[in-house]
Protein backbone atom coordinates (compact mmCIF):
# COMPACT_ATOMS: atom_id res chain seq x y z
CA UNK A 1 0.00 0.00 0.00
CA UNK A 2 1.40 3.23 -1.06
CA UNK A 3 1.58 5.80 1.94
CA UNK A 4 -0.82 8.39 1.72
CA UNK A 5 -0.51 11.94 0.41
CA UNK A 6 1.21 14.38 2.50
CA UNK A 7 -1.53 16.47 4.80
CA UNK A 8 -3.94 13.67 4.28
CA UNK A 9 -6.26 12.02 5.17
CA UNK A 10 -7.76 15.29 6.77
CA UNK A 11 -11.10 16.29 8.08
CA UNK A 12 -13.32 19.76 7.13
CA UNK A 13 -16.61 20.48 8.43
CA UNK A 14 -19.41 21.02 6.04
CA UNK A 15 -21.72 23.01 8.32
CA UNK A 16 -23.52 21.52 11.81
CA UNK A 17 -24.40 17.89 10.26
CA UNK A 18 -21.70 16.88 7.57
CA UNK A 19 -18.05 16.39 7.52
CA UNK A 20 -16.12 15.70 4.69
CA UNK A 21 -12.73 13.74 4.59
CA UNK A 22 -10.30 13.92 2.28
CA UNK A 23 -8.13 11.32 1.30
CA UNK A 24 -5.68 13.29 -1.20
CA UNK A 25 -6.33 16.25 -3.42
CA UNK A 26 -6.30 15.19 -6.79
CA UNK A 27 -7.97 11.95 -9.40
CA UNK A 28 -6.31 9.25 -8.60
CA UNK A 29 -6.67 5.02 -7.86
CA UNK A 30 -4.48 4.97 -4.98
CA UNK A 31 -6.59 8.21 -3.41
CA UNK A 32 -9.87 6.60 -4.63
CA UNK A 33 -9.05 3.26 -3.22
CA UNK A 34 -8.61 4.74 0.30
CA UNK A 35 -11.78 6.24 -0.47
CA UNK A 36 -13.86 3.27 -0.80
CA UNK A 37 -11.67 1.51 1.82
CA UNK A 38 -12.87 3.99 4.47
CA UNK A 39 -16.41 4.39 3.26
CA UNK A 40 -16.99 0.49 3.41
CA UNK A 41 -14.86 0.24 7.07
CA UNK A 42 -17.47 3.45 8.01
CA UNK A 43 -20.89 1.02 7.19
CA UNK A 44 -19.58 -2.32 9.15
CA UNK A 45 -19.07 0.51 12.17
CA UNK A 46 -22.59 1.11 11.89
CA UNK A 47 -22.52 4.35 13.90
CA UNK A 48 -25.84 5.18 15.37
CA UNK A 49 -26.85 8.50 14.22
CA UNK A 50 -24.54 8.79 10.77
CA UNK A 51 -27.08 8.95 7.87
CA UNK A 52 -24.92 8.17 4.91
CA UNK A 53 -22.01 8.00 3.56
CA UNK A 54 -21.32 9.90 0.25
CA UNK A 55 -17.47 8.56 -1.45
CA UNK A 56 -16.50 11.14 -4.27
CA UNK A 57 -13.56 11.27 -6.04
CA UNK A 58 -11.00 11.75 -3.24
CA UNK A 59 -13.06 12.32 -0.05
CA UNK A 60 -15.84 10.77 1.72
CA UNK A 61 -19.11 13.27 2.74
CA UNK A 62 -20.23 11.77 5.85
CA UNK A 63 -23.67 13.03 6.84
CA UNK A 64 -25.27 12.87 10.82
CA UNK A 65 -27.77 14.02 12.93
CA UNK A 66 -25.96 16.20 15.31
CA UNK A 67 -28.61 16.06 17.80
CA UNK A 68 -27.91 11.81 18.15
CA UNK A 69 -24.13 12.29 17.94
CA UNK A 70 -21.49 14.52 19.58
CA UNK A 71 -19.84 16.02 16.25
CA UNK A 72 -16.19 16.78 18.24
CA UNK A 73 -16.54 12.94 19.17
CA UNK A 74 -17.51 11.19 15.59
CA UNK A 75 -14.44 13.82 13.94
CA UNK A 76 -12.13 12.60 16.37
CA UNK A 77 -13.61 8.95 15.18
CA UNK A 78 -13.51 9.15 11.73
CA UNK A 79 -9.89 10.71 11.38
CA UNK A 80 -8.95 7.75 13.55
CA UNK A 81 -10.74 5.01 10.90
CA UNK A 82 -9.16 7.39 8.24
CA UNK A 83 -5.42 7.01 9.64
CA UNK A 84 -6.24 3.28 10.41
CA UNK A 85 -5.63 3.37 5.88
CA UNK A 86 -8.13 0.66 4.63
CA UNK A 87 -7.84 0.30 1.19
CA UNK A 88 -10.74 -1.38 -0.99
CA UNK A 89 -10.55 -4.91 -1.75
CA UNK A 90 -11.51 -5.31 -5.78
CA UNK A 91 -15.05 -5.83 -4.32
CA UNK A 92 -16.85 -4.21 -7.72
CA UNK A 93 -19.19 -5.56 -10.01
CA UNK A 94 -18.03 -5.44 -13.19
CA UNK A 95 -20.52 -4.70 -16.31
CA UNK A 96 -20.69 -4.87 -20.34
CA UNK A 97 -23.47 -2.30 -21.43
CA UNK A 98 -24.18 -1.97 -24.92
CA UNK A 99 -23.30 1.04 -26.74
CA UNK A 100 -24.88 2.12 -30.39
CA UNK A 101 -22.42 4.44 -31.99
CA UNK A 102 -24.90 5.39 -34.69
CA UNK A 103 -23.75 9.00 -36.19
CA UNK A 104 -27.80 9.90 -35.13
CA UNK A 105 -26.73 8.61 -31.73
CA UNK A 106 -23.44 10.21 -31.04
CA UNK A 107 -23.74 13.56 -32.47
CA UNK A 108 -20.05 14.50 -31.20
CA UNK A 109 -18.27 11.98 -32.37
CA UNK A 110 -16.63 13.90 -35.64
CA UNK A 111 -15.57 16.91 -33.13
CA UNK A 112 -13.69 13.95 -31.59
CA UNK A 113 -12.59 12.22 -34.04
CA UNK A 114 -11.33 15.18 -35.26
CA UNK A 115 -9.45 17.06 -32.37
CA UNK A 116 -7.91 13.91 -31.26
CA UNK A 117 -6.61 12.94 -34.79
CA UNK A 118 -8.49 9.51 -35.21
CA UNK A 119 -10.99 8.26 -37.60
CA UNK A 120 -14.62 7.76 -36.40
CA UNK A 121 -13.98 4.19 -36.32
CA UNK A 122 -10.38 4.27 -34.02
CA UNK A 123 -12.51 6.62 -31.35
CA UNK A 124 -14.81 3.65 -31.06
CA UNK A 125 -12.30 1.10 -30.73
CA UNK A 126 -10.33 2.81 -27.99
CA UNK A 127 -13.77 3.39 -26.29
CA UNK A 128 -14.89 -0.63 -26.20
CA UNK A 129 -10.92 -1.40 -25.72
CA UNK A 130 -11.18 0.59 -21.89
CA UNK A 131 -11.96 -0.88 -18.54
CA UNK A 132 -13.59 2.48 -16.39
CA UNK A 133 -14.36 2.44 -13.26
CA UNK A 134 -16.82 4.15 -11.47
CA UNK A 135 -15.33 6.83 -9.48
CA UNK A 136 -18.65 8.14 -7.83
CA UNK A 137 -22.36 9.21 -8.39
CA UNK A 138 -23.64 12.38 -8.10
CA UNK A 139 -25.31 14.99 -10.97
CA UNK A 140 -28.28 13.36 -11.52
CA UNK A 141 -29.57 10.69 -9.86
CA UNK A 142 -27.74 7.23 -11.04
CA UNK A 143 -25.31 9.58 -13.06
CA UNK A 144 -21.69 7.86 -12.83
CA UNK A 145 -18.42 9.43 -13.28
CA UNK A 146 -16.30 7.11 -14.96
CA UNK A 147 -13.00 7.33 -14.66
CA UNK A 148 -9.99 6.10 -17.18
CA UNK A 149 -10.54 7.92 -20.49
CA UNK A 150 -7.28 6.95 -22.53
CA UNK A 151 -5.72 10.25 -22.94
CA UNK A 152 -5.97 10.17 -26.29
CA UNK A 153 -9.75 10.55 -26.57
CA UNK A 154 -9.55 14.06 -23.64
CA UNK A 155 -11.28 16.80 -24.97
CA UNK A 156 -12.98 19.66 -22.90
CA UNK A 157 -16.57 19.86 -22.36
CA UNK A 158 -18.89 22.31 -25.18
CA UNK A 159 -18.28 25.71 -24.73
CA UNK A 160 -22.06 25.84 -24.61
CA UNK A 161 -23.76 23.27 -22.74
CA UNK A 162 -27.11 21.45 -24.46
CA UNK A 163 -30.20 22.36 -23.20
CA UNK A 164 -31.57 18.81 -23.32
CA UNK A 165 -28.80 15.65 -23.61
CA UNK A 166 -31.50 12.42 -24.49
CA UNK A 167 -31.33 9.76 -21.61
CA UNK A 168 -28.86 6.94 -22.50
CA UNK A 169 -26.04 9.26 -23.66
CA UNK A 170 -22.78 7.75 -23.27
CA UNK A 171 -20.79 11.03 -22.38
CA UNK A 172 -16.73 11.56 -22.23
CA UNK A 173 -15.05 15.17 -20.99
CA UNK A 174 -11.75 15.42 -19.98
CA UNK A 175 -10.42 12.11 -18.69
CA UNK A 176 -14.32 11.00 -17.71
CA UNK A 177 -16.52 9.54 -19.27
CA UNK A 178 -20.64 9.28 -17.66
CA UNK A 179 -24.13 8.04 -19.07
CA UNK A 180 -26.72 9.77 -18.77
CA UNK A 181 -29.44 8.51 -16.65
CA UNK A 182 -32.19 11.38 -17.75
CA UNK A 183 -32.80 13.89 -20.07
CA UNK A 184 -30.93 16.72 -19.22
CA UNK A 185 -29.00 20.01 -19.67
CA UNK A 186 -25.47 18.67 -19.85
CA UNK A 187 -21.90 19.85 -21.48
CA UNK A 188 -20.40 16.94 -22.35
CA UNK A 189 -19.46 15.40 -25.43
CA UNK A 190 -21.92 13.21 -26.50
CA UNK A 191 -20.20 9.99 -28.29
CA UNK A 192 -23.02 6.93 -28.39
CA UNK A 193 -26.03 5.73 -26.69
CA UNK A 194 -26.90 2.88 -24.72
CA UNK A 195 -30.93 1.59 -23.86
CA UNK A 196 -29.58 0.39 -20.55
CA UNK A 197 -32.07 1.51 -17.82
CA UNK A 198 -29.46 3.66 -14.75
CA UNK A 199 -31.97 4.12 -12.12
CA UNK A 200 -35.11 2.66 -11.16
CA UNK A 201 -36.97 3.97 -8.06
CA UNK A 202 -38.99 0.73 -8.19
CA UNK A 203 -35.87 -0.92 -7.52
CA UNK A 204 -36.12 -0.24 -3.42
CA UNK A 205 -32.77 -2.39 -2.86
CA UNK A 206 -30.92 -1.26 -5.44
CA UNK A 207 -32.10 1.78 -7.33
CA UNK A 208 -28.89 2.42 -9.07
CA UNK A 209 -27.24 0.21 -11.79
CA UNK A 210 -23.47 1.79 -10.87
CA UNK A 211 -22.09 1.61 -7.43
CA UNK A 212 -19.00 3.70 -6.94
CA UNK A 213 -16.08 0.67 -7.66
CA UNK A 214 -17.93 -0.97 -9.84
CA UNK A 215 -15.55 -1.70 -13.44
CA UNK A 216 -17.74 -1.01 -16.84
CA UNK A 217 -16.62 -1.65 -20.20
CA UNK A 218 -18.72 -0.58 -23.88
CA UNK A 219 -19.58 -3.34 -26.34
CA UNK A 220 -20.65 -1.83 -29.68
CA UNK A 221 -24.22 -2.77 -30.91
CA UNK A 222 -25.96 -2.36 -34.70
CA UNK A 223 -28.87 -0.16 -33.35
CA UNK A 224 -30.59 1.08 -30.17
CA UNK A 225 -32.70 -1.56 -29.99
CA UNK A 226 -29.84 -4.40 -29.55
CA UNK A 227 -28.62 -1.57 -26.74
CA UNK A 228 -30.50 -2.88 -23.79
CA UNK A 229 -28.94 -5.96 -23.03
CA UNK A 230 -26.51 -5.73 -19.81
CA UNK A 231 -23.82 -7.95 -19.05
CA UNK A 232 -22.69 -8.52 -15.23
CA UNK A 233 -19.80 -10.37 -15.32
CA UNK A 234 -18.66 -12.33 -12.52
CA UNK A 235 -15.95 -10.37 -9.84
CA UNK A 236 -12.61 -11.50 -10.10
CA UNK A 237 -11.68 -12.45 -6.40
CA UNK A 238 -9.31 -10.11 -4.91
CA UNK B 1 -63.25 5.02 0.00
CA UNK B 2 -60.32 6.89 0.83
CA UNK B 3 -60.65 10.88 0.58
CA UNK B 4 -58.37 12.73 -0.88
CA UNK B 5 -57.79 16.85 -1.83
CA UNK B 6 -58.70 17.26 -6.36
CA UNK B 7 -56.22 20.13 -7.25
CA UNK B 8 -58.51 22.59 -9.15
CA UNK B 9 -56.30 24.84 -10.09
CA UNK B 10 -52.04 23.82 -9.62
CA UNK B 11 -50.72 27.61 -8.19
CA UNK B 12 -46.89 28.00 -8.62
CA UNK B 13 -44.56 26.22 -7.05
CA UNK B 14 -46.64 23.88 -5.16
CA UNK B 15 -45.09 20.45 -4.61
CA UNK B 16 -45.24 17.70 -1.93
CA UNK B 17 -42.92 17.29 0.75
CA UNK B 18 -42.11 15.65 3.66
CA UNK B 19 -39.37 15.42 5.97
CA UNK B 20 -37.07 14.47 2.81
CA UNK B 21 -35.30 11.26 1.29
CA UNK B 22 -32.02 10.52 3.06
CA UNK B 23 -30.02 7.50 2.88
CA UNK B 24 -29.37 7.65 -1.11
CA UNK B 25 -27.23 10.59 -1.44
CA UNK B 26 -24.38 7.98 -2.56
CA UNK B 27 -26.37 7.11 -5.55
CA UNK B 28 -27.06 11.17 -6.73
CA UNK B 29 -30.55 11.20 -5.05
CA UNK B 30 -31.10 14.47 -3.60
CA UNK B 31 -32.06 15.13 0.20
CA UNK B 32 -35.31 17.05 -0.94
CA UNK B 33 -38.51 17.23 1.86
CA UNK B 34 -39.28 20.93 2.52
CA UNK B 35 -37.59 24.32 2.62
CA UNK B 36 -38.71 25.21 6.28
CA UNK B 37 -38.77 21.71 8.10
CA UNK B 38 -40.44 23.81 11.20
CA UNK B 39 -42.76 25.38 9.46
CA UNK B 40 -44.47 21.80 8.06
CA UNK B 41 -44.18 20.19 11.65
CA UNK B 42 -46.18 23.00 12.55
CA UNK B 43 -48.61 22.34 10.01
CA UNK B 44 -48.86 18.93 10.79
CA UNK B 45 -49.65 19.96 14.33
CA UNK B 46 -52.33 22.03 13.57
CA UNK B 47 -53.64 18.89 11.67
CA UNK B 48 -53.22 16.58 14.41
CA UNK B 49 -49.94 14.58 12.52
CA UNK B 50 -46.72 13.24 13.03
CA UNK B 51 -43.89 16.30 11.96
CA UNK B 52 -42.80 14.91 8.91
CA UNK B 53 -45.93 13.76 6.97
CA UNK B 54 -46.44 14.96 3.68
CA UNK B 55 -47.97 18.37 2.90
CA UNK B 56 -48.08 20.53 0.01
CA UNK B 57 -45.43 23.28 0.17
CA UNK B 58 -46.69 26.53 -1.84
CA UNK B 59 -43.77 28.92 -2.89
CA UNK B 60 -45.50 31.53 -5.08
CA UNK B 61 -49.48 31.23 -5.25
CA UNK B 62 -51.10 28.55 -3.61
CA UNK B 63 -53.77 26.40 -5.49
CA UNK B 64 -57.68 25.48 -5.07
CA UNK B 65 -58.06 22.13 -4.18
CA UNK B 66 -61.76 20.09 -3.62
CA UNK B 67 -62.48 17.32 -1.03
CA UNK B 68 -63.68 14.10 -2.50
CA UNK B 69 -64.81 11.16 -1.04
CA UNK B 70 -64.88 12.32 2.62
CA UNK B 71 -64.17 14.94 4.84
CA UNK B 72 -60.68 16.48 5.58
CA UNK B 73 -59.03 18.20 8.27
CA UNK B 74 -56.65 20.50 6.50
CA UNK B 75 -53.77 22.96 8.58
CA UNK B 76 -51.76 26.25 6.90
CA UNK B 77 -48.54 27.45 8.40
CA UNK B 78 -46.87 30.46 7.16
CA UNK B 79 -48.08 33.39 5.70
CA UNK B 80 -50.98 31.76 3.45
CA UNK B 81 -55.08 32.49 4.15
CA UNK B 82 -57.59 30.82 1.91
CA UNK B 83 -61.37 30.87 1.37
CA UNK B 84 -63.61 27.76 1.74
CA UNK B 85 -66.29 27.33 -0.94
CA UNK B 86 -68.79 25.34 0.25
CA UNK B 87 -71.13 22.65 -1.82
CA UNK B 88 -74.20 25.16 -1.13
CA UNK B 89 -71.96 28.45 -1.94
CA UNK B 90 -71.44 29.46 1.24
CA UNK B 91 -68.28 31.01 1.82
CA UNK B 92 -65.77 31.09 5.12
CA UNK B 93 -62.59 32.25 5.52
CA UNK B 94 -59.65 29.69 6.23
CA UNK B 95 -57.32 32.37 7.94
CA UNK B 96 -53.34 31.62 7.88
CA UNK B 97 -52.00 29.22 11.18
CA UNK B 98 -55.37 27.61 11.37
CA UNK B 99 -57.31 24.07 10.66
CA UNK B 100 -60.95 23.64 9.86
CA UNK B 101 -63.10 20.30 7.99
CA UNK B 102 -63.71 20.53 4.41
CA UNK B 103 -66.75 18.32 3.71
CA UNK B 104 -66.62 16.13 0.22
CA UNK B 105 -67.45 19.15 -2.67
CA UNK B 106 -66.16 21.86 -0.14
CA UNK B 107 -63.09 23.51 -2.47
CA UNK B 108 -60.22 25.58 -0.86
CA UNK B 109 -59.17 28.51 -2.65
CA UNK B 110 -55.89 29.76 -1.14
CA UNK B 111 -54.45 32.98 -1.70
CA UNK B 112 -50.68 33.75 -2.51
CA UNK B 113 -47.97 33.09 0.15
CA UNK B 114 -45.58 35.24 2.11
CA UNK B 115 -42.63 33.34 2.00
CA UNK B 116 -42.80 29.56 1.94
CA UNK B 117 -45.98 27.95 3.52
CA UNK B 118 -47.60 24.73 4.01
CA UNK B 119 -50.80 22.90 4.10
CA UNK B 120 -51.31 19.95 5.74
CA UNK B 121 -53.86 16.97 6.08
CA UNK B 122 -54.86 15.12 9.02
CA UNK B 123 -52.58 12.13 8.50
CA UNK B 124 -50.65 13.34 5.87
CA UNK B 125 -50.91 13.37 2.01
CA UNK B 126 -50.98 9.57 1.34
CA UNK B 127 -49.19 9.79 -2.12
CA UNK B 128 -47.41 6.65 -2.65
CA UNK B 129 -43.72 7.27 -1.07
CA UNK B 130 -40.67 6.34 -3.47
CA UNK B 131 -37.35 5.52 -1.47
CA UNK B 132 -38.60 6.09 1.56
CA UNK B 133 -40.13 9.64 1.35
CA UNK B 134 -43.07 11.09 -0.51
CA UNK B 135 -40.87 14.64 -1.19
CA UNK B 136 -40.98 15.27 -4.58
CA UNK B 137 -38.17 16.15 -7.09
CA UNK B 138 -38.72 16.15 -10.35
CA UNK B 139 -35.93 15.92 -12.14
CA UNK B 140 -35.63 12.38 -11.68
CA UNK B 141 -39.88 11.90 -11.38
CA UNK B 142 -39.33 11.05 -7.43
CA UNK B 143 -42.09 11.34 -5.39
CA UNK B 144 -45.35 13.40 -4.78
CA UNK B 145 -48.21 11.84 -7.65
CA UNK B 146 -45.77 10.47 -10.69
CA UNK B 147 -42.98 12.91 -10.01
CA UNK B 148 -44.44 15.44 -11.87
CA UNK B 149 -45.90 19.17 -11.96
CA UNK B 150 -49.19 19.24 -9.79
CA UNK B 151 -51.72 19.82 -12.46
CA UNK B 152 -55.76 20.35 -12.45
CA UNK B 153 -57.47 16.80 -12.26
CA UNK B 154 -54.61 15.43 -9.51
CA UNK B 155 -55.85 13.83 -6.47
CA UNK B 156 -53.67 13.85 -3.54
CA UNK B 157 -55.03 10.80 -1.31
CA UNK B 158 -55.18 11.26 2.30
CA UNK B 159 -57.61 9.85 5.29
CA UNK B 160 -60.73 10.56 5.93
CA UNK B 161 -61.21 12.73 9.10
CA UNK B 162 -63.50 10.89 11.97
CA UNK B 163 -63.64 13.89 14.42
CA UNK B 164 -66.20 16.77 14.30
CA UNK B 165 -67.36 18.08 11.91
CA UNK B 166 -66.77 21.67 13.36
CA UNK B 167 -63.86 20.80 14.57
CA UNK B 168 -61.62 23.95 13.96
CA UNK B 169 -58.30 25.60 15.91
CA UNK B 170 -56.02 28.67 15.86
CA UNK B 171 -52.46 28.85 16.58
CA UNK B 172 -50.08 32.37 17.16
CA UNK B 173 -47.80 32.65 14.04
CA UNK B 174 -44.27 30.78 14.75
CA UNK B 175 -41.62 33.04 13.78
CA UNK B 176 -38.52 32.80 12.47
CA UNK B 177 -35.59 34.91 14.84
CA UNK B 178 -34.29 37.72 12.98
CA UNK B 179 -30.12 38.33 12.61
CA UNK B 180 -27.84 37.30 10.76
CA UNK B 181 -27.66 34.47 8.87
CA UNK B 182 -25.24 31.96 10.91
CA UNK B 183 -22.80 29.96 8.80
CA UNK B 184 -20.06 27.02 9.57
CA UNK B 185 -16.94 28.23 7.49
CA UNK B 186 -16.18 25.72 4.99
CA UNK B 187 -14.70 23.54 4.03
CA UNK B 188 -13.01 25.52 1.53
CA UNK B 189 -12.80 28.60 2.84
CA UNK B 190 -8.56 28.48 2.16
CA UNK B 191 -9.87 28.46 -1.47
CA UNK B 192 -10.66 32.41 -1.00
CA UNK B 193 -8.40 35.85 -0.37
CA UNK B 194 -8.23 36.98 2.73
CA UNK B 195 -9.91 40.40 1.51
CA UNK B 196 -12.99 38.02 0.23
CA UNK B 197 -13.01 36.31 3.44
CA UNK B 198 -13.75 39.61 4.95
CA UNK B 199 -16.01 40.72 2.66
CA UNK B 200 -18.23 37.77 2.79
CA UNK B 201 -18.70 38.55 6.72
CA UNK B 202 -19.19 41.81 6.94
CA UNK B 203 -20.64 43.38 3.70
CA UNK B 204 -24.77 42.83 2.98
CA UNK B 205 -25.72 40.20 0.37
CA UNK B 206 -29.01 40.54 -1.85
CA UNK B 207 -31.08 37.90 -2.71
CA UNK B 208 -31.47 37.96 -6.37
CA UNK B 209 -34.72 36.42 -8.45
CA UNK B 210 -32.44 33.38 -9.19
CA UNK B 211 -34.05 30.94 -6.99
CA UNK B 212 -35.70 27.55 -6.89
CA UNK B 213 -35.55 24.59 -4.56
CA UNK B 214 -31.89 23.74 -5.47
CA UNK B 215 -30.55 26.89 -4.94
CA UNK B 216 -30.72 31.03 -4.53
CA UNK B 217 -28.35 33.18 -5.65
CA UNK B 218 -26.83 36.58 -4.10
CA UNK B 219 -25.51 39.43 -5.22
CA UNK B 220 -22.70 41.20 -3.57
CA UNK B 221 -18.91 42.31 -4.07
CA UNK B 222 -17.24 39.96 -6.16
CA UNK B 223 -15.05 37.32 -3.81
CA UNK B 224 -12.10 36.39 -5.08
CA UNK B 225 -10.61 33.16 -4.83
CA UNK B 226 -7.21 32.42 -4.63
CA UNK B 227 -5.16 31.72 -7.94
CA UNK B 228 -6.74 28.31 -9.57
CA UNK B 229 -9.30 28.09 -6.44
CA UNK B 230 -12.21 28.55 -8.06
CA UNK B 231 -12.65 24.98 -9.10
CA UNK B 232 -12.34 21.89 -6.77
CA UNK B 233 -12.01 17.83 -7.81
CA UNK B 234 -16.20 17.99 -7.30
CA UNK B 235 -16.85 16.65 -3.62
CA UNK B 236 -20.06 16.30 -1.42
CA UNK B 237 -22.39 19.13 -0.61
CA UNK B 238 -25.44 19.50 1.34
CA UNK B 239 -28.31 22.00 1.40
CA UNK B 240 -26.96 25.35 3.56
CA UNK B 241 -23.62 24.73 1.01
CA UNK B 242 -22.21 28.30 -0.05
CA UNK B 243 -20.71 27.63 -3.56
CA UNK B 244 -18.49 30.47 -5.06
CA UNK B 245 -18.29 29.95 -8.68
CA UNK B 246 -15.23 31.57 -10.84
CA UNK B 247 -17.70 35.40 -11.34
CA UNK B 248 -17.48 35.56 -7.28
CA UNK B 249 -21.29 35.59 -6.63
CA UNK B 250 -22.34 32.93 -3.73
CA UNK B 251 -24.69 30.54 -4.08
CA UNK B 252 -26.83 29.10 -1.56
CA UNK B 253 -27.50 25.30 -1.95
CA UNK B 254 -31.48 24.34 -0.83
CA UNK B 255 -33.36 20.93 -0.54
CA UNK B 256 -32.88 19.92 -3.35
CA UNK B 257 -29.65 20.78 -4.30
CA UNK B 258 -27.35 17.84 -6.20
CA UNK B 259 -25.30 15.68 -3.70
CA UNK B 260 -21.99 16.74 -5.44
CA UNK B 261 -20.62 19.95 -6.91
CA UNK B 262 -17.56 21.33 -8.37
CA UNK B 263 -17.08 24.83 -6.80
CA UNK B 264 -15.62 26.23 -3.56
CA UNK B 265 -17.54 26.46 -0.55
CA UNK B 266 -17.01 29.42 1.66
CA UNK B 267 -18.87 28.45 4.47
CA UNK B 268 -22.09 26.42 5.15
CA UNK B 269 -25.22 27.95 6.95
CA UNK B 270 -26.44 25.87 9.99
CA UNK B 271 -29.48 23.84 10.46
CA UNK B 272 -31.50 25.93 12.38
CA UNK B 273 -30.81 28.96 9.98
CA UNK B 274 -31.39 26.94 6.75
CA UNK B 275 -35.45 27.34 6.50
CA UNK B 276 -35.50 31.42 7.48
CA UNK B 277 -33.30 31.84 3.54
CA UNK B 278 -36.66 30.13 1.96
CA UNK B 279 -39.06 33.31 3.20
CA UNK B 280 -37.10 36.21 2.30
CA UNK B 281 -38.08 38.07 -0.96
CA UNK B 282 -36.24 38.78 -3.84
CA UNK B 283 -34.19 42.50 -3.03
CA UNK B 284 -33.54 40.82 0.63
CA UNK B 285 -30.47 41.88 2.51
CA UNK B 286 -29.07 39.30 4.61
CA UNK B 287 -25.10 39.16 6.10
CA UNK B 288 -23.47 36.33 7.25
CA UNK B 289 -21.77 35.84 10.40
CA UNK B 290 -19.74 32.47 11.71
CA UNK B 291 -19.99 30.38 14.59
CA UNK B 292 -19.04 26.90 15.62
CA UNK B 293 -20.66 23.94 16.01
CA UNK B 294 -21.70 23.91 19.64
CA UNK B 295 -23.17 27.41 18.91
CA UNK B 296 -25.14 25.51 16.58
CA UNK B 297 -26.36 22.77 18.60
CA UNK B 298 -27.77 25.72 20.59
CA UNK B 299 -29.25 27.29 17.98
CA UNK B 300 -31.39 23.98 17.38
CA UNK B 301 -32.16 23.41 20.99
CA UNK B 302 -33.56 27.46 20.82
CA UNK B 303 -35.34 26.08 17.15
CA UNK B 304 -37.05 22.97 19.20
CA UNK B 305 -37.95 25.14 22.11
CA UNK B 306 -39.85 27.72 19.28
CA UNK B 307 -41.96 24.71 18.50
CA UNK B 308 -42.60 23.41 21.41
CA UNK B 309 -43.64 27.22 22.85
CA UNK B 310 -45.72 27.53 19.57
CA UNK B 311 -47.50 24.39 20.12
CA UNK B 312 -48.62 25.82 23.41
CA UNK B 313 -50.76 28.78 21.21
CA UNK B 314 -53.01 26.01 19.65
CA UNK B 315 -56.66 27.20 20.61
CA UNK B 316 -60.32 25.93 19.75
CA UNK B 317 -60.94 28.28 16.58
CA UNK B 318 -63.72 31.28 16.91
CA UNK B 319 -66.18 30.04 14.61
CA UNK B 320 -66.16 32.54 11.05
CA UNK B 321 -68.35 35.44 11.51
CA UNK B 322 -67.41 35.86 15.37
CA UNK B 323 -64.41 37.63 14.47
CA UNK B 324 -64.04 41.02 12.98
CA UNK B 325 -61.81 40.23 9.71
CA UNK B 326 -59.87 43.07 10.72
CA UNK B 327 -58.54 41.29 13.75
CA UNK B 328 -58.00 38.27 11.85
CA UNK B 329 -56.12 40.21 8.50
CA UNK B 330 -53.91 42.14 12.04
CA UNK B 331 -52.99 38.22 13.07
CA UNK B 332 -51.98 37.21 9.33
CA UNK B 333 -49.64 40.20 8.79
CA UNK B 334 -47.61 39.81 12.24
CA UNK B 335 -45.90 37.06 9.86
CA UNK B 336 -44.07 40.50 8.40
CA UNK B 337 -41.56 39.81 11.68
CA UNK B 338 -40.17 37.12 9.30
CA UNK B 339 -38.52 39.31 7.21
CA UNK B 340 -36.83 40.82 9.94
CA UNK B 341 -33.37 39.74 9.00
CA UNK B 342 -33.16 42.46 5.92
CA UNK B 343 -31.99 44.72 8.83
CA UNK B 344 -29.07 41.83 9.27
Amino acid sequence: MSPPAAGFPRLLALGDAAFTVEFGGGIAPEIHARVLGFAAALADCAIPGVIERVPTFRSVTVHFDPDLIDPPRLAADLLALAQAGHEAAASGRRWVLPVCFDDALAPDLPDVAAHCGLAREAVIERLTATEFSVYMLGFLPGFAYLGGLPAALEMPRLATPRTRVPAGSLAIAGRMAAIYPWDSPGGWRLVGRTGVGLFDAGNATRPALLAAGDRVRFRAVASLAEAAEITETVPELP
Amino acid sequence: MSAALEIVSAGLGVSVQDAGRPGHRSIGVPLSGALDPLLLAAANHLAGSLAGAAGLEVLLAGPTLRATGGPVCVALAGELAGRIVGVGGDVRRLAAWSAAVLQPGDSLQLGRPQGVAYLAVAGGFLTPPMLGSRATYARAGLGGVDGRALAAGVRLPCAPFAGDPQHALQAAPLLHPGGAIRVIPGPQADHFTPAALASFYSEPWTLTPARDRMGLRLAGPRLVHVPGGADIVSDGVTPGAIQVPADGQPIVLLADCQTVGGYPKIATVIRADLPRLAHLPPGAEIRFVAVDATHAAEARAAQARLLAGWRTTLRPAVRHGDIPTETLLAANLAGAALRGDEEG
